[in-house]
């Protein structure tokens, strides 16, 4: 019996009432200065209809098309990382009292039950990534575990996109309650796990129809033909690589700004900092993300370990594509590409990474 | 329809991240730049902490300023005979700065103990050869104090500590003392020697050259600068002892002592909960290493 996973266009609506009926905010992309990203969703007409994307080296900009999509585009500046592991937040509060005595309060985090409509395979891959890194944090858990999480296999990557070659996309496969195939005229629906099962029967749904099913094979072919993949390279030897050209030649470019370790769904590093408050009396311990491109990530009494931008971006490289795989089992890149295009000087890391491997680079 | 999942709130209070309050019992000023403070925890609650073993560290925090990773020095005792807690501090930056000028009766915030001891079990029956560089004596003291209060579990005891200028030579009288003890060797060395330095003047990889040591049956701990650790451990290997027996006591910056923030990485190693006690052959391949 063919089977009812089909939501029309004109039934999206229904998935947002359920969410809402069931207790979640709903956060969805919408188009914001020029640019798709998460926000609260009160009406579908709120979604990036027939939103199209061009990113490239340096370049991200936003096309607008007559076409009925929704999520007919790769992604935003920002992944999920924002939501779970916060850019700023208080760890725990001290206070000074009157007799000098020193005394320490929790800053429990409570977020509210979040789903978030039009996750990419990428981004869930990198969440997965930051759930090994943040395992037992805390202040990372509470909002990572409120949150329900609902895909939309990608349809139209990017030129900068290569989660093909990374094995993340673009059709998501771990980590979603409810993952969705975007057709001109609605979406194919499944579900993971119980509370994706209770919102899929929730859900108004159609037989679908053989060529529907077709189409949906087809789109997914071509979204996994993309411009870049990542080359072929020794993850253990690249640490061991610091006097290849390659550093020099990348560090002549990088400005050092951080962009790509801020879009990057997966960095994790983070600096600790103290805001004492006015009267003296209570101080606010808290951290917000740090970049291993600033100049303090690696001081240490009185000297920096990376002076320089070279020495900073091996770090970065090194470390996202060779260390972390003997950290957490595989790379830290999940080709979403957003280094890529936020990159001011339009660096692509995969060109690095070929240079260093003295393979042709993968020319687009 | 079912109600979303909720989880209970992971409870910060067996959280690490939380600082006690200790109070400061005593500030001892060890060199022009150099400081050892003596603590005790005020929470009654938090005594466990007294079970911080050598070679580990705690994040000690200065109120409105920030927090520092200390290695630990020793547990010492008040003048009640209560243990307390000890750490040597050089003053560097903004919040060791904050520290040394703190006196007696203030307070400060600590969290931890935080990353790996020396391998002390694994140093049972062994001869002990300690090695330090500069301010590597600090977490050092604490192995060789141990040593020293559970001496009949280590064979000979070879004390090696090599500073820069004679004049930055700590605690000499402890290695006076230590270097009358039956059964123990203490050598030092300065690269610079005023008049009247009574040991070695050179590096102190020269002197591992002159230890009377025991390869198959000797664990080493060392700490101090990284060039110098390095220079030291393939001496000790010229000298027959296995990589396996020498470990190094690694420092990078650390702001979270959780293995989260990213700081205190090198390589795969994070070294505030992978080290910073490491073997030398999880870290030869590394050390050396421009930006690693």
């Amino acid at each position: 019996m063919p089977a009812a996973d089909f939501l029309p266009r004109s039934r999206l609506p229904d998935l947002l009432a359920v969410l809402k009926a069931q207790g979640y905010d709903v956060i969805a992309p919408q188009v914001i200065e020029g640019a798709l990203l998460y926000r609260p969703l009160q009406h579908c007409r709120q979604l990036p209809t027939g939103i199209r994307q061009q990113q490239q080296p340096g370049r991200y900009r936003l096309i607008a098309t007559d076409s009925p999509r929704q999520f007919s585009w790769a992604n935003g500046p920002q992944a999920l990382k924002p939501l779970t592991f916060a850019p700023r937040e208080t760890l725990w509060r001290s206070h000074e009292n009157d007799d000098g005595t020193l005394s320490f309060e929790e800053v429990p985090v409570s977020p509210p039950a979040l789903a978030i409509l039009g996750v990419r395979g990428c981004d869930l891959a990198a969440l997965a990534l930051q759930d090994q890194h943040f395992r037992d944090d805390p202040y990372y858990q509470p909002r990572r575990q409120s949150l329900l999480l609902i895909a939309v296999d990608c349809s139209h990557p990017a030129e900068t996109c290569f989660c093909a070659s990374t094995g993340d996309g673009p059709k998501a496969t771990i980590g979603y309650e409810l993952a969705l195939t975007e057709l001109d005229d609605g979406f194919l629906v499944r579900a993971q796990g119980a509370r994706g099962q209770a919102i899929l029967k929730a859900l108004p749904l159609d037989i679908t129809a053989p060529a529907q099913r077709r189409q949906a094979r087809h789109q997914h072919r071509a979204a996994c033909r993309q411009l870049r993949r990542l080359p072929s390279f020794e993850p253990a030897q690249l640490i061991q690589q610091g006097r290849h050209p390659a550093w020099d030649e990348v560090a002549d470019a990088c400005l050092g700004c951080g962009n790509c370790t801020s879009v990057c769904p997966s960095c994790f590093c983070f600096s600790t900092s103290e805001a004492p408050d006015l009267n003296g009396q209570t101080s606010s311990h808290q951290r917000q993300w740090d970049s291993c491109f600033s100049e303090g990530h690696s001081y240490i009494h009185g000297r920096h370990i990376r002076p320089d931008i070279r020495t900073r971006y091996r770090q970065w490289l090194t470390h996202k594509f060779g260390s972390w795989v003997e950290q957490y089992g595989r790379s830290g890149c999940t080709g979403c590409g957003r280094c890529i295009s936020w990159c001011p000087v339009g660096i692509d890391p995969l060109q690095v990474l070929s240079r260093l491997s003295d393979a042709d680079p993968d020319e687009p | 329809m079912t109600a979303p999942v909720r989880y209970p709130q992971p409870s910060l209070t067996c959280n690490p991240a939380l600082p006690t309050e200790a109070l400061i019992l005593d500030r001892v000023q060890e060199t022009e730049d150099i400081f050892t403070l003596q603590l005790r925890l005020t929470d009654p609650h938090q005594e466990w902490r007294l079970g911080i073993q050598p070679g580990q560290f705690n994040m000690l925090y200065r109120f409105g300023v920030g927090e520092i990773p200390i290695s630990f020095k020793a547990i010492g005792k008040d003048k009640h005979g209560q243990p307390v807690l000890e750490h040597a501090i050089r003053r560097v930056g903004r919040i060791s700065g904050a520290l040394a000028a703190l006196k007696p009766g203030d307070r400060i915030g600590l969290r931890g103990p935080f990353g790996t001891g020396w391998p002390l079990q694994k140093a049972k029956g062994q001869d002990l050869c300690v090695v330090t560089g500069g301010l590597g004596c600090a977490p050092a003291v604490s192995i060789i104090e141990h040593a020293f209060a559970n001496r009949s579990h280590y064979g000979h005891i070879h004390i090696i500590q090599g500073v820069k200028h004679s004049a930055d030579l700590l605690w000499r009288n402890r290695y006076e003392f230590w270097a009358q003890q039956p059964d123990t060797t203490v050598l030092m060395a300065a690269d610079v020697a005023a008049p009247g330095w009574p040991w070695y003047s050179g590096r102190v990889t020269e002197l591992i050259k002159l230890l009377p040591l025991q390869p198959g049956q000797t664990l080493v701990c060392c700490c101090g600068p990284e060039p110098m650790m390095q220079a030291s451990a393939e001496q000790l290997i010229l000298r027959q002892v296995p990589a396996e027996a020498i470990w190094l006591s690694m420092e990078r910056n650390m702001q979270c002592a959780s293995g989260h923030c990213g700081h205190c990485q090198f390589g795969a190693d994070f070294i505030c909960r992978d080290g910073p006690v490491m073997p030398y052959p999880r870290l030869r391949d590394r050390l050396g290493l421009e930006g690693v």
